[in-house]
């Protein structure tokens, strides 16, 4: 099995999906106890409007993408205090359907074929580049000092933000900022997994992770040793079978994960 | 005796709607007061006052003799209880540590101070033994023990406490209110409340508010009071429940 690792490309994926996965099993305890997941999804798919304009422009669609995605982020969550009549569920499904299609208006304007455009939306960590794995570990980095600096703090949002807001936490500023974190991490996952299957990645590990672990940080080692678990055999067997990785990684995931509630019921 | 709390000719409003009516209100220092009154009359809203969480519109609050906002690290808030995610992978430590908050500040870590402060407050409540236990594990009651010892964790000198008997047993109330009036030795108490036995019972100046605050500086409020207090007649109200809120009346 060693012998495919020889592969430049295959080095890269594995470097990108470890990396990834550490950065799934840090955010993905956020995501599930504030119960953003959804709100997750409709960040992954706005971003596809970043990856289609970076098509038209000619230039690195995950730039834009990070683009959109903090801008999903900042809009859905700007709606949760307000009076407005839109909720946010709501708001969830105009950035979410709204994105996807700026995402294929871009690339239908956009002169000659995309060839890689259903890697963007179904992962394809064969295609992870050089400059990925430096941009994602790039983004890793900066979302582990984030919650390093605000481990507390984040602990009482997501615990009773209400409290919080007495207390002097400023948790609608926390709020956003968890997901602009959010939005970053789905811009890293984007190239592995794919915008359709961020979510998988971000909520399985730390599902399962908190079937088995007892404390918050119990939980987040537990979430990314079986996000690193996910990939790599996600990855091995893509490999040998032929088949996509994305897809696979995501099946290994949640098949675990259906055995393990199976088994904690 | 110094005042810790006054407000002065105070008005709350929310958009067109009164919520606070001209309440002029003094809690002196070692006062352990019940706030009494209907649901929306506006007890929740007077400690979100003290504590500084909302602005009044009109009028004048002072706390220690300052603003709320600068006096908010003296105080100790328990909030009406919410409902929280019973799996929460959080201990009761992990909940008491919340407290500690205010004293420390965005970006600073728990120290080993604030760790010793945490098991002070949960020996307190006589909660030391379960420091360890997950929150969701623990019965309604031993609960709200974590989040009054989250309240004391900050070392306060006032206390608000809003609703703070709820979740808890018939059973074990006497034994909780035994523990606040402890507790009153040295803070000052303030105490929102249904549960008027409870109030005439282990409180020593009941204050009740309806938009208007009615306040004696004692335990008595008259049957008037009452009666403008709840809009409904002071026989249905004081059925029940043990007279001494209430001043006798021929």
């Amino acid at each position: 099995m060693i012998e495919i690792f020889q592969y430049e490309f295959m080095r890269n994926a594995l470097t990108a999906g470890v990396i990834a996965a550490v950065l799934c099993g840090i955010i993905g305890i956020y995501v599930i106890l504030n119960r953003i997941v959804f709100i997750s999804g409709g960040i992954a798919h706005t971003a596809f409007g970043g990856i289609g304009l970076g098509y038209f422009l000619g230039r690195d669609p995950l730039i834009f993408a990070i683009l959109f995605s903090l801008a999903a982020a900042l809009g859905i969550g700007a709606i949760k205090n307000t009076r407005s009549r839109v909720s946010q569920d709501t708001a969830i499904g105009v950035f979410w359907a709204t994105g996807m299609s700026l995402g294929i208006v871009f690339v239908a304007l956009s002169r000659g074929y995309a060839p890689d455009l259903f890697d963007y939306l179904f992962g394809n960590i064969l295609a992870v580049s050089g400059e990925d794995v430096k941009l994602i570990l790039a983004l890793t980095l900066i979302m582990i000092m984030i919650v390093a600096l605000l481990y507390k703090e984040l602990f009482i949002l997501s615990f009773d933000p209400s409290y919080g807001e007495a207390e002097g936490v400023p948790v609608q500023k926390l709020y956003l900022l968890l997901l602009c974190m959010v939005a970053l991490s789905v811009v890293v996952l984007i190239k592995i997994v794919g915008i359709i299957l961020v979510i998988a990645l971000l909520t399985i590990p730390g599902a399962i992770g908190r079937q088995h672990a007892r404390t918050f940080q119990g939980i987040m080692a537990l979430s990314i040793v079986l996000g690193i678990f996910f990939v790599v055999s996600g990855l091995v067997i893509s490999y040998y079978l032929n088949i996509p990785s994305g897809a696979t990684i995501i099946l290994a995931a949640a098949g675990t994960f259906f055995v393990s509630t199976a088994l904690t019921r | 005796m110094n005042d810790i709390v006054s407000a002065r000719d105070l008005w709350v409003h929310f958009g067109s709607q009164v919520i606070l009516e001209d309440v002029n209100l003094v809690i002196k220092e070692h006062d352990f007061l019940g706030l009494i009154g209907p649901n929306g009359g506006g007890k929740t809203t007077l400690l979100k006052v003290i504590l500084g969480l909302i602005k009044p519109s009109r009028g004048q609050i002072k706390v220690f003799g300052t603003s709320p906002e600068a006096a908010r690290k003296r105080i100790g808030y328990l909030p009406q209880r919410n409902l929280f995610d019973l799996q929460f992978p959080a201990t009761a430590l992990d909940v008491v540590l919340m407290g500690r908050y205010g004293r420390k500040g965005l970006f600073r870590r728990y120290t080993a101070e604030d760790r010793d402060a945490a098991h002070q407050a949960l020996d307190q409540m006589n909660m030391l033994k379960y420091a360890n236990r997950e929150i969701g594990t623990l019965s309604g009651g031993q609960q709200q023990r974590i989040f009054v010892a989250r309240a004391l964790v900050s070392e306060p000198d006032l206390l608000l406490l809003d609703e703070p008997a709820t979740g808890i047993d018939a059973s074990q109330q006497k034994e909780f209110y035994e523990l606040l009036r402890d507790l009153n030795q040295e803070k000052t108490i303030v105490m929102v409340s249904h549960d008027m036995s409870a109030v005439s019972k282990y409180v020593e100046k009941v204050a009740c508010i309806n938009q208007k605050l009615y306040y004696h500086d004692s335990k008595e409020l008259t049957a008037g009071d009452i009666l403008e207090a709840y809009k409904c007649p002071v026989e249905m109200i004081a059925h029940g429940i043990p007279h001494r809120v209430l001043r006798e009346h021929d």
